[in-house]
This record gives structure tokens, sequence and C-alpha cells, in this order.
């Protein structure tokens, strides 16, 4: 059933055991096989970061919709119904001339899926999580982003059930796009906040 | 617990990999991901912070070597186990007809000794209200406690002990360090708190740079005039 290429090699031990407590479970009528494809097919087809980025792009167009997500992001983007979960409560930080954000959790990986979707891979290894709170300049770089001496960076370590999405700025070639354009340009890692908008 | 989870400041973990990009790694990741989610709806896992606790309980090299649905995987296995739905040799068996050798590493280190969550849920998601007021308001300087706990907590090692600035209140909300333990809800007010970097790294810290937390009200305690 698994290729023994040498990527895989190092999580053979967890597949194998990840696929016996499935059968068990199953065995025991716990769960059943198709609760856990339809759960599977919401999260492949309804979430995902096309859902935060839909939500920057308008606060970039919608000066009023931008105030309120700032002030309440649970609140502003409740009309939206995300699924997906992990948005108790939900809070916009901006980036500005000033003031740079970035988003980590170094003790699991909280991320708030329902509006960016399954976590990259790097957000939860031990790499981005050890380091982005120590050296977040030389981090971002690794990611080809560079953020001047005099722009504060601000990272955001979440720690308990507030979870936190990065509103980037506008770019300058953005000036005129209308909303789906920017939605097209707004990336996964702009809301983290290792990357931004160009 | 101070475990191997708690990885904010520590060393060595080399440049981050960042083409290692969001799609499921392989079919058993996106199962497991599944999996936990139904076990949660089948009452199997007693709450979130339980499961977070049951993965930091899991072998150190397993937490490294195993990717992030390798610790759910151990995570869950430890809770199974201990609740008595299955056992490590019923585990074990099915693992190996599956073609599991005698080395492989396993995740999980089962409690002889687990908690058990037998309380329901005072209502939905994890904010609950409180009658007292907060103790600290916005603009407030506080220490953060200096010292672990043997059991769950959200207080990083690399806060701790340190001094920092209310930046937020969010309302109070169920506390992990015991409903972890099956020891109950006992909400609390929980902050926003900042931190300069040089408060947290010295003189070698990057400069110009913040870290904002969120912090229950029992990790924290006021800072008085002399250290202000």
């Amino acid at each position: 059933m698994h290729d023994s290429d040498e990527h895989e090699h190092d999580h053979g031990d967890a597949a194998l055991r990840a696929e016996a407590l499935e059968a068990l479970l199953i065995d025991k009528g716990l769960v059943t096989p198709s609760a856990i494809d339809d759960l599977l097919e919401l999260f492949n087809e309804r979430v995902g970061p096309m859902n935060g980025a839909q939500v920057v792009a308008r606060a970039w167009h919608d000066p009023e919709f931008k105030a309120a997500l700032l002030d309440n992001a649970t609140q502003a983007i409740a009309p939206y119904r995300f699924v997906g979960g992990q948005i108790d409560r939900l809070v916009v930080v901006e980036n500005t001339d000033a003031v740079h954000n970035v988003v980590v959790c170094t003790l699991c990986s909280c991320y708030p899926w329902a509006v960016m979707g399954l976590p990259p891979k790097w957000y939860k290894d031990p790499a981005y999580r050890s380091r982005v709170v120590r050296e977040p300049r030389n981090v971002l770089r690794e990611f080809g982003t560079e953020i001047g001496p005099d722009r504060l960076i601000r990272v955001w370590d979440s720690s308990a059930e507030v979870r936190y999405m990065v509103l980037p700025q506008r770019p300058g070639r953005l000036r005129d796009a209308d909303e789906s354009a920017c939605m097209a340009a707004i990336t996964r890692n702009s809301l983290i906040g290792v990357e931004e908008v160009v | 617990m101070d475990g191997i989870h708690d990885l904010g400041g520590k060393q060595g973990y080399g440049p981050v990999d960042v083409e290692a990009d969001a799609s499921w790694n392989e079919t058993w990741e996106s199962r497991m991901f599944a999996l936990v989610n139904c076990a949660f709806q089948a009452g199997l896992i007693g709450n979130l912070d339980q499961f977070r606790h049951a993965i930091e309980r899991i072998a150190p090299a397993a937490y490294l070597q195993h990717g992030y649905f390798g610790r759910w995987t151990g995570g869950l296995e430890n809770l199974l186990v201990e609740s008595g739905v299955l056992s490590s040799q019923v585990i074990d068996e099915r693992a190996g007809a599956l073609g599991q050798t005698t080395d492989a590493l396993i995740a999980a280190r089962p409690s002889a000794r687990p908690d058990r969550v037998d309380y329901p849920r005072d209502g939905s998601g994890f904010e609950r209200t409180l009658q007292q007021p907060p103790r600290y308001v916005v603009g407030q300087r506080v220490m953060t406690r200096s010292h672990g706990s043997p059991g769950h907590t959200r207080l990083p090692a690399y806060v701790r002990g340190r001094i920092g600035t209310i930046t937020a209140w969010h309302r109070s909300w169920i506390l992990p360090d015991t409903n972890a333990h099956g020891l109950g809800e006992n909400p609390e007010h929980l902050y926003g708190v900042a931190f300069s970097s040089k408060v947290l790294w010295g003189d070698s810290a990057d400069n110009h740079v913040e870290l904002c937390i969120d912090l229950f009200e029992s990790y924290l305690s006021p800072v008085d005039i002399e250290h202000a």
C-alpha cells in the first residue's frame, strides 16, 4: 500500500499505526468510513485560504468592512458562514508601513482553519515554531521577505483559542484591481505574514 | 509540561523548509485528520485540551520524526488506550499485520494512571462567562509565572518569569491547565500580553521586534512600582 521511497520512510511507522487505529475503530463500529470520507470532502472543497483571501480583498475595497474586521473579525466574517473551525475568536492584524505582523503557534500548531485551510507543513515543523519568535527577520528572509530594520515586526504566538490572520498591505500594482483580481493575488503565506502581497 | 512540544526560542532546528506545502503529504495523514475529528464526535476524546496534552506526552523522538499527523496518531493512541477503548496489544497486532516491524518507533506512551474527563461541557466552544471582573487593564505591566508545571499549560517556557504589557482583554475562556486533566473548565480571563524581544532574548535579540501572546490570568502577577 505504501511506497518505500526515502521521503516516506520517516513517517512509515506512524502511517501503519494510523491505519491500524482507523481499522480497529471501524471494526468496533465507533467510526464509519463514510463519516471519514464526508469530513475529508468538506475540508477539501470548502475550507482553504480562498476564504481568507476573499475577506482581505473585500477589506481592501470596503473601508467600513475593513474597520469592522479590525474591530471584531469574528462578527465581521460571521455572514460568510465559513466552516472548518478554529475561529471561536478571530483577530485580524493589519500590516502597515510601520508594522509587519507574522503568526505562529509555538506549543502545537494552532491555525485559523476556517479562513486559511490546512496549515502548510512548515508551519507545524520545529524550525518555524522555534525560530520565528526569536529571529523573525531571518526566518522571513528564508521566505524571500525582507523587512527593513525600521519596521516593527510583531510576532503573534497563538497560545490560547484566539486565532490570528494578517491583513496584508495592498500593493500599488493592484490599486485599480477589482476584488476578484485582488483575491487571486493574495497568497496563503501573506495571511500568515511570511510574505507580502506583490 | 516541559516537553519537546514547547519549541519557542529553541535552537538547532535549521532553516525552514519553505517548500513544504499545505497539501496532505500522504493519504494516511488526511485519514488521521478525519479520524481524530470523528473520534471527537463519537465522544472518544474528552476535550481538545486533553488531546493537545496527549500529543505532548508522545515519545519525543516520534514528535520530531513522525510529522504533524504522526503526532496526532500518537496522541489518539494514548487516549484510546487510556480510556480502555483499545489495548496496546491489539494495536500492535493490527499494525504488525499491516507490516509494522519490531524496531518501529511507536509514538504512543499511554499513562498507567490516566486522567478522566467525566463532566459535560458547560456550553459550546471554549469561551465562558465570568462574574468577577478582569484583574488587569490594558497598558498594565505584568510578570509571568517563572516555573513550569508537570501537566498541561499554555504558558510557554520562553515567556516565563518575564515582564510584559497587557495589550488586550479577550474575555474569559476555559483554562486548559485543568480542563486537559479532567479537573474542570475553571474559566479565567485571557489577556494579550506583549514582550519586547530584548526582554526575551537579551542583547542578541532581533531589533525592533515585539512578541504578542495570549495568557490566562493565573499565569500573571502584577508588577509593583519598583519593578516598573
